[in-house]
């Protein structure tokens, strides 16, 4: 550097004393060396100022989705409206049936003091409440129809818009016909957070509900126990298939033609695109071998296959890693061959190949492609209780929400990619831990 | 039984094995290990093994063998009006078969014989027990149904005993044979080698499902679409034709999907090239440790961030920004605030894919370029050259081929890029060179086509196999190419 800013004033200070020194370019030599230097640098800051604003966007329009605005009130079960004329003896369907978001209604109509005449303002007052209040009520009173009757104090969902409007994700400058709430709805917002009715609350929907049509109910639960089962079968399958070819080509294979093949084979495969395995899956596993559709089976056996490759390649290099004097040692205390690589080689190449591993299964956790087409982009809102069962997954979940419209879905959105970028990040820290803590140097 | 259950006893065979047979071996040395020929544990890995693998086997035919015996028998026990029917007929009977015997099983006595009473009260029966009828059952189906479900009874009962036979027998054969000039290591210690050699087919046979199913879709495609429609057709409308309408309505041109994905891969390319290209040769060339250390694992994480969150990156913060920046640009120009960047367009895309391949682009020729040898470094900059001199006459053009090689990886990702391209291209086939209008590719058509209801006789389901075919073989030509030229270039050095 210091070369670089002298030689300027030296070039002119030996012009002025030894005229007839040539002018090789050098001035415009180091203007060329700054300028590629410079090159260099902003090419790095243009990826790390993109991975920040990444990582920002997601974050900043994400964090709110961890909180959920959630309303405290005093609800009667009203006998007059859930069961009229008081069958539930004889008829268990009526309380199955009836009209929950009703009470749910008259009761914050209540509290807001609306008259239950004013039918424009019961109205504004029932687009405060989540439709997910019919459920919710319902378990209530089915467990226990006693409390028909009386009053409890319940803690129910506000709707999507309210709370938008809450975390001041909606502009309230704009007019109010161009707005999901009206100013009534916002005054009777205030009002109730004043008197510490409306509250927000941490969103623990977000990780147990699944998939919902309204933004205040969907979660990301059932997705998780998706993506649980295809890891756990991409890891069963893909560790001890993955180990078993590496040691045989690191380890056994002649060099012929057909362990030529299997390798060309192996690193064509890692750059196939993901989405021809979707393909592969949809005609091998689905068409051809009859399993359901949309089930963690499947992602989890198409997952498996893409995974391979990574582990297989990731194995080799860590089975290559341990020195052949290890395998000279203990081939002369008379250990066969197998016992070699099982007993010795196999255990100094552990970390290495549960890095690989470990990488390969967040890469995979993070696919969506080929869950695309094996069906998985379905409505599952029940936990799948086997992995033969329609499930969905993480980031199929997030394709979904991000197709939604709505505003309150972007939150989500983002909220989703938050918890799975955790999950990677988790795994990518673990894999560097087990590197960091295991890895020998020979 | 259960496959599960019996797994199980096979398990429970397989280790009561293992410990017999360790014990025999024991036994049979009195105390004295080095009168046997292996270890004692690998005469009980024998006893497990032949007591497992045969019993396997046995299921594994059994379960592919069974249900085409038992279809067989029960579409030979069709009345002969419907054994005269259509295949899709016989094949609809068969379904509806399978649904009854499904529903008979969860029927009590009394139900069960009220039903074959009267056949017409089936439908409703059955519905109230949650199995669905297309149909009024025929009344041959009930007694077909209940032979089914006969069949797969002694079918399962069967196999049972099968199983456990095969189990047993393999376990007291494996047995009887230890003795201490019993050769167990190298018997356990082929059956791993074949373990091993199995594994590691599973790559080619990955490889052959791959060409095989789509090569098979693909065909069936090309027999309701003339292949030179696919693949020099310009129009791409896949009118999904009604129901029951079997004309292949739509046209299927393969033209301009190609153009969009290579429109777009050449913008992604264009951000991800020079940039990827110039942080290798910084990080390589000019970074002190600490810096290195600390960006390079930095833009990997950008390799690491999954493809959605990119797409969702691009869907709803690249593509409004751009769409906002240039009305605003059009209004002080013209003074028309109207945009000429529409949000999802070819241009939101490429640069959100580009910053994707950033680190491919660069890890990959950061390898290249540190594998030139130090002499030709230290020759160019003892002969005067500036450090970039020296990049730009000596490194590069040795790393030249390296780095093509890289490239073409590089792009290979970029033409098989699925979920940024669907959130952010849009979904018309056009063919123009705007690339502030969106455009579509072969990865979004895929993903199209294939959502939703499939029919895998329908030339607008099968398209997608032509379509992953082709990418396919695009993708693997430009790998193979670039590997070559990897490994060509690698032994220069050597």
């Amino acid at each position: 550097m210091s070369q670089v800013s002298t030689s300027p004033s030296m070039a002119a200070v030996g012009a002025s004393a030894k005229p007839e020194r040539r002018d090789i370019g050098l001035r415009g030599r180091y203007a060329a060396e700054r300028r590629f230097r410079f090159y260099g640098m902003a090419a790095i800051a243009f990826g790390l100022l993109f991975l920040f604003l990444l990582l920002f966007s997601v974050v900043s329009k994400g964090y709110t989705a961890f909180q959920q605005t959630m309303i405290t009130i005093p609800v009667e079960f009203s006998q007059q409206i859930i069961d009229k004329n008081n069958e539930r003896a004889t008829n268990p369907q009526k309380l199955v049936t009836a009209n929950y978001p009703v009470v749910a209604r008259n009761a914050l109509a209540k509290v807001l003091g609306v008259s239950e005449d004013d039918r424009a303002g019961l109205k504004a007052v029932n687009g405060m409440i989540s439709d997910s209040v019919r459920v919710q009520l319902r378990n209530l009173v089915t467990a226990d129809p006693s409390i028909i009757g009386t009053t409890q104090k319940v803690t129910f969902l506000a709707h999507g818009d309210l709370d938008s409007a809450f975390k001041g994700q909606i502009d309230l400058s704009v007019p109010e016909t161009n707005r999901k709430v009206s100013d009534k709805q916002v005054g009777w917002m205030n009002q109730l957070a004043e008197s510490g009715a409306l509250s927000k609350h941490f969103n623990t929907g977000l990780f147990t509900n699944g998939a919902s049509s309204r933004p205040e109910a969907a979660g990301v639960g059932v997705a998780l126990i998706g993506s649980l089962y295809m890891m756990l079968i991409v890891l069963v399958l893909s560790l001890p298939i993955g180990v078993a070819a590496s040691i045989y080509l690191e380890e056994f294979a002649p060099k012929n033609r057909f362990t030529d093949l299997i390798e060309v084979n192996i690193n064509n495969l890692a750059a196939v695109p993901s989405i021809v395995y979707g393909l592969l899956g949809l005609a091998v596993f689905i068409n051809f071998a009859g399993f359901p559709r949309s089930a963690a089976l499947v992602g989890g056996l198409v997952l498996t296959l893409m995974t391979l490759p990574t582990i297989i390649i990731a194995t080799r290099a860590a089975l290559k890693a341990v020195p052949p004097s290890i395998r000279a040692a203990a081939l002369g205390l008379g250990a066969s061959k197998m016992q070699t690589v099982f007993h010795h080689v196999l255990p100094l190449a552990m970390p290495g190949i549960l890095t690989g591993t470990i990488i390969g299964l967040a890469h995979a956790l993070g696919e969506t492609a080929p869950l695309l087409l094996i069906g998985m982009v379905a409505f599952v809102a029940d936990v799948p209780a086997t992995p033969m069962d329609p499930a969905t997954a993480l980031p199929v979940q997030i394709y979904m929400w991000a197709n939604e419209a709505e505003r309150a879905f972007v939150e989500r959105t983002s909220g989703a990619i938050i918890v799975l970028l955790i999950f990677l990040i988790l795994m990518n820290v673990g894999a560097i831990l087990l590197r960091r803590r295991f890895e020998r140097r020979w | 039984m259960s496959i599960s259950f019996l797994l199980l006893i096979i398990a429970v065979i397989g280790v009561a094995g293992y410990l017999f047979g360790s014990w025999r071996a024991n036994a049979l040395a009195g105390g004295k290990l080095s009168s046997l020929h292996s270890r004692p544990g690998y005469y009980g890995s024998f006893v497990a093994i032949w007591s497992i693998l045969p019993a396997l086997v046995v299921i594994l035919v059994w379960i592919i063998a069974s249900p085409i015996y038992i279809s067989s028998t029960v579409r030979g026990g069709f009345p002969e009006e419907v054994k005269a029917t259509s295949q899709a007929e016989q094949n609809l009977a068969y379904n509806m078969i399978g649904a009854i015997s499904r529903g008979l099983n969860t029927l009590s006595a009394q139900e069960r014989e009220a039903m074959f009473q009267d056949s017409a009260t089936a439908r409703t029966v059955l519905a109230a027990k949650g199995v669905p009828l297309a149909a009024d059952p025929a009344p041959y189906m009930l007694t077909s149904a209940d032979d089914l479900n006969r069949m797969t009874q002694a079918s399962s009962t069967f196999l049972s005993i099968l199983v456990i036979i095969a189990a047993l027998a393999g376990a007291f054969l494996s047995y009887r044979a230890i003795a201490p000039k019993f050769r167990a290591r190298n018997r356990v210690e082929g059956v791993m080698l074949v373990s091993l050699i199995a594994a590691s087919s599973i790559a080619i046979l990955t490889t052959v499902g791959i060409v095989a199913s789509m090569a098979t879709e693909a065909i069936h495609f090309f027999n309701m679409v003339p292949a030179w429609e696919f693949f020099f057709g310009t129009t791409w409308d896949p009118r999904f034709a009604a129901a029951g309408a079997t004309a292949s309505a739509g046209q299927f041109g393969l033209i301009p999907l190609l153009a969009g994905t290579l429109y777009i891969g050449f913008v992604a390319m264009l951000v991800a090239v020079p940039v990827g290209l110039f942080a290798a040769i910084y990080m390589s060339e000019y970074a002190s440790r600490t810096v290195r250390s600390i960006a390079k694992p930095l833009l990997e994480v950008l390799a690491g961030i999954p493809t959605i969150v990119y797409g969702f990156f691009a869907l709803i913060t690249v593509g409004p920004f751009l769409r906002d920046i240039s009305a605003q640009l059009n209004g002080l120009v013209t003074g028309n605030y109207a945009s000429f960047i529409q949000a999802q367009s070819v241009l939101t895309a490429g640069i959100v894919m580009g910053i994707m391949l950033i680190p491919y682009v660069s890890s990959l020729s950061d390898d290249i370029i540190t594998a030139v040898p130090r002499a030709l470094r230290d020759g160019s900059l003892g002969l005067g050259a500036t450090r970039s001199e020296t990049i730009k006459r000596v490194i590069m053009p040795a790393a030249l081929p390296g780095v093509v090689g890289a490239l073409l990886m590089t792009a290979s990702r970029a033409i098989g890029e699925t979920m940024i391209v669907v959130l952010a291209a849009g979904v018309a086939a056009r063919m123009q060179l705007n690339p502030f209008e969106p455009m579509t590719t072969v990865t979004v058509k895929i993903v199209n086509q294939l959502t939703g209801d499939l029919e895998f006789t329908s030339p607008q389901t099968l398209v997608a196999f032509a379509l992953g075919i082709t990418l396919f073989a695009i993708t693997l030509c430009l790998n193979i190419y670039a590997l070559y030229i990897v490994r060509k270039y690698r032994e220069q050095y050597e």
